[in-house]
């Protein structure tokens, strides 16, 4: 055992104080005075940064069902060290969402209505039903990784004979609400910048959360294996940056395929707000880490990874505000900054995930690698039982 | 069969008196006093054009788009015409006011317990057989309400009676799938605010082509990755089992040497 130490202070940990202190005093605000005086939300602009920020949330974590699904689903084992960080990012990403949710309704004591008042007509009920039972199910795939801790393999073994449905379904559940960010936007040809606007939006959220999600993996990945071994190996990874190439690719021939046939390509030749943002979006997220990842040499170092996922991450929280909020926006009739209580809350709310994420992987089996050899696979949350199993089998 | 109620506003006729909007704020008790723009308190507004007048309020489309986006039901649509909004299932989503094609619902963003406020199209006058309140005050027959068929006929008729004045359009008789209120106009529906670009299907068809693949993507995506588990898992036993051969018949061969 350890001996109790003061924590130290760190420029980070002072910084992720401050943040939640002050999205504290902004959320007690908006609670307290209303949407109207502490957010520049209007009639003209009723969604805005936190919308944009759910969507994000949302997508980063897509790398929960996507890492889950090949190695639990596909059996690609050698993926096996970032099932965990993927789970527990997706976990982070929902909790977060589910958290903005509550202070972007108006009326949140009223959050469970579409539990028990059904319209399945709206893509909003869809997703609503979609979060609470993928939070749930992540829920349950996470339960393992507090229970290891805590040396309780009884109930590890219970959830390891259901985890089949429950990843199926955990799949399923993403596949649908990722895209389903996507259909909320259908609804509104009128109102969304042709730019964006696409009746195959479900689509191309889909494809870009793929790329979004694994870049988010890598990315952590690289992060958090920088003063210990590699979790992956370098093989692993560059693996990981063909997925996330391919997704782009794909999305790059979708979106602009789907533009062509919709007669909008001109729209990007008109020098706008709009259409700066949407160069900024495609070639810094999209064009840009794609012909880098097409390069082996760069697939294969540490920092060109690192720089490609960044990219791709950005463009993606580009292409998910763009939507949110660049496309809807009309100079000057109806236009939209966030508020300074908005900004902050968001801010406060993304320290709580860093923390959090932060806490949970240095006290939780998150990254069990290190204290194995350099060939052992680490134990998965599936695949404890069966050590325990061993243990407890008599021969 | 309940007929279809509407009501015809002609703006040619239209003077700008504002006696529907005070008919309105007294009929529904909202605050008084002139106001240029739709509001929590102003279910309807005039909208000044170069001396053109143009109401706004809520269409009361026949296939509402805030009835079919809102996730909890708060939005029903009554067959006389009305749609409906009720503030205790609402839960501040604001998906409606993001979604209406004509802009119309309005949020209480004053408010800690805020509701959408909207034209109830005189629902509860209505059910007494009354007319609205706003068609009842109008002077001049601006607003003009009755039988949604006959409207139409009467729109008509006035188009061709006087075509040179008139647009030849009735906006609202085929937008977004047809909505209660009807415009007819001398200056051209784009130069007075209106969308003239909308669809003319319902607009709860864009999403409803999305969420009606949702059956299709659970059933065919549970047997398919069941599926792929099963293959993917079978090859990892087989293989496991192949070694296991392999290795007994070399431990055999070795014993036998």
């Amino acid at each position: 055992m350890k001996a109790f130490t003061l924590p130290r202070i760190t420029v980070w940990r002072v910084i992720a104080v401050v943040l939640i202190a002050a999205g504290t005093a902004a959320a007690i605000a908006r609670f307290t005075l209303g949407l109207g005086a502490t957010t520049n939300l209007s009639d003209e602009f009723p969604w805005g940064l936190w919308i944009g920020f759910d969507f994000l949330g949302i997508g980063l974590a897509a790398a929960g069902f996507t890492i889950v699904a090949s190695v639990h689903l596909f059996h690609a084992e050698k993926y096996e060290p970032i099932v965990r960080p993927a789970i527990l990012t997706a976990f982070i990403g929902y909790l977060l969402v589910v958290l903005v949710l509550v202070i972007d309704l108006g009326r949140p004591e009223h959050f469970w209505h579409p539990l028990v008042m059904w319209n399945p007509h709206s893509v909003m009920f869809e997703i609503t039903w979609c979060v609470i039972l993928y939070t749930t199910v992540l829920s349950i795939e996470f339960a393992p990784i507090v229970l290891e801790k805590f040396k309780l393999h009884a109930p590890i073994k219970i959830i390891h004979n259901l985890s089949l449905p429950f990843m199926i379904a955990g799949v399923l559940l993403s596949t649908l609400h990722q895209s389903s960010f996507g259909s909320l936007y259908l609804i509104v040809p009128n109102r969304l910048h042709a730019l964006w606007y696409s009746p195959l939006l479900p689509i191309l959220f889909f494809i870009s959360c793929i790329a979004s999600g694994v870049s988010m993996v890598v990315f952590e990945t690289l992060i958090l294996s920088r003063n210990r071994r590699m979790l992956l190996s370098t093989e692993l990874r560059a693996n990981l940056a063909k997925i996330i190439a391919v997704a782009l690719a794909v999305y790059l021939v979708v979106r602009f395929q789907d533009m062509s046939a919709r007669g909008v390509l001109h729209e990007m030749m008109v020098v706008s707000y709009q259409s700066i943002a949407f160069y900024a979006e495609i070639l810094i997220g999209f064009v840009v880490p794609l012909i880098l990842l097409m390069n082996k040499r760069i697939r294969e170092s540490r920092r060109g990874l690192f720089v490609s996922t960044v990219m791709v991450l950005i463009g993606f929280a580009a292409n998910r505000m763009n939507t949110a909020i660049t496309g809807m926006e009309i100079w000057p009739v109806q236009t939209y900054f966030p508020s300074l209580l908005e900004i902050l809350i968001t801010l406060g709310i993304a320290a709580i995930g860093f923390s959090a994420f932060t806490l949970m992987a240095r006290y939780l089996p998150i990254f069990e690698t290190e204290h194995h050899d350099e060939n052992a696979v680490a134990p998965s949350i599936y695949d404890v039982v069966t050590d325990a199993q061993m243990v407890s089998r008599p021969d | 069969m309940i007929n279809k109620k509407a009501m015809l506003i002609d703006v040619t006729m239209c003077v700008g008196c504002n006696a529907c909007q005070e008919a309105c704020k007294t009929e529904n008790n909202l605050k008084a006093g002139e106001e240029k723009h739709l509001s929590p308190s102003a279910y309807t507004a005039l909208n000044e054009y170069d001396g053109v007048f143009v109401r706004r309020m809520c269409q009361h489309c026949d296939v509402p788009t805030c009835v079919s986006v809102c996730p909890v039901g708060a939005f029903t649509k009554l067959a006389e015409g009305p749609v409906l909004y009720d503030a205790d299932k609402c839960i501040g989503c604001r998906y409606c006011m993001q979604a209406c094609p004509f802009h119309v619902p309005r949020y209480e963003w004053s408010s800690t317990t805020p509701r959408i406020q909207k034209c109830k199209f005189c629902a509860p006058r209505l059910a007494k057989g009354l007319q609205p309140a706003c068609a009842e005050a109008c002077p001049t027959g601006a607003t003009k309400f009755g039988n949604r068929d006959d409207l139409l006929r009467e729109a008509y008729s006035r188009i061709n009676a006087e075509p040179d004045k008139y647009v030849h359009k009735i906006y609202g008789s085929d937008d977004v799938g047809g909505t209660s209120i009807l415009y007819v106009s001398s200056v051209p529906f784009e130069q007075l605010g209106f969308d003239t670009k909308l669809v003319k299907a319902p607009m709860p068809l864009l999403t409803w082509n999305a969420l009606s693949m949702v059956p299709n993507v659970v059933t065919v995506g549970s047997v398919m990755l069941a599926g792929i588990w099963w293959i993917t898992n079978r090859r990892t036993e087989v293989q496991k089992h192949e070694e296991a051969l392999k290795q007994h018949t070399t431990t055999q061969t070795q014993e036998k040497q």
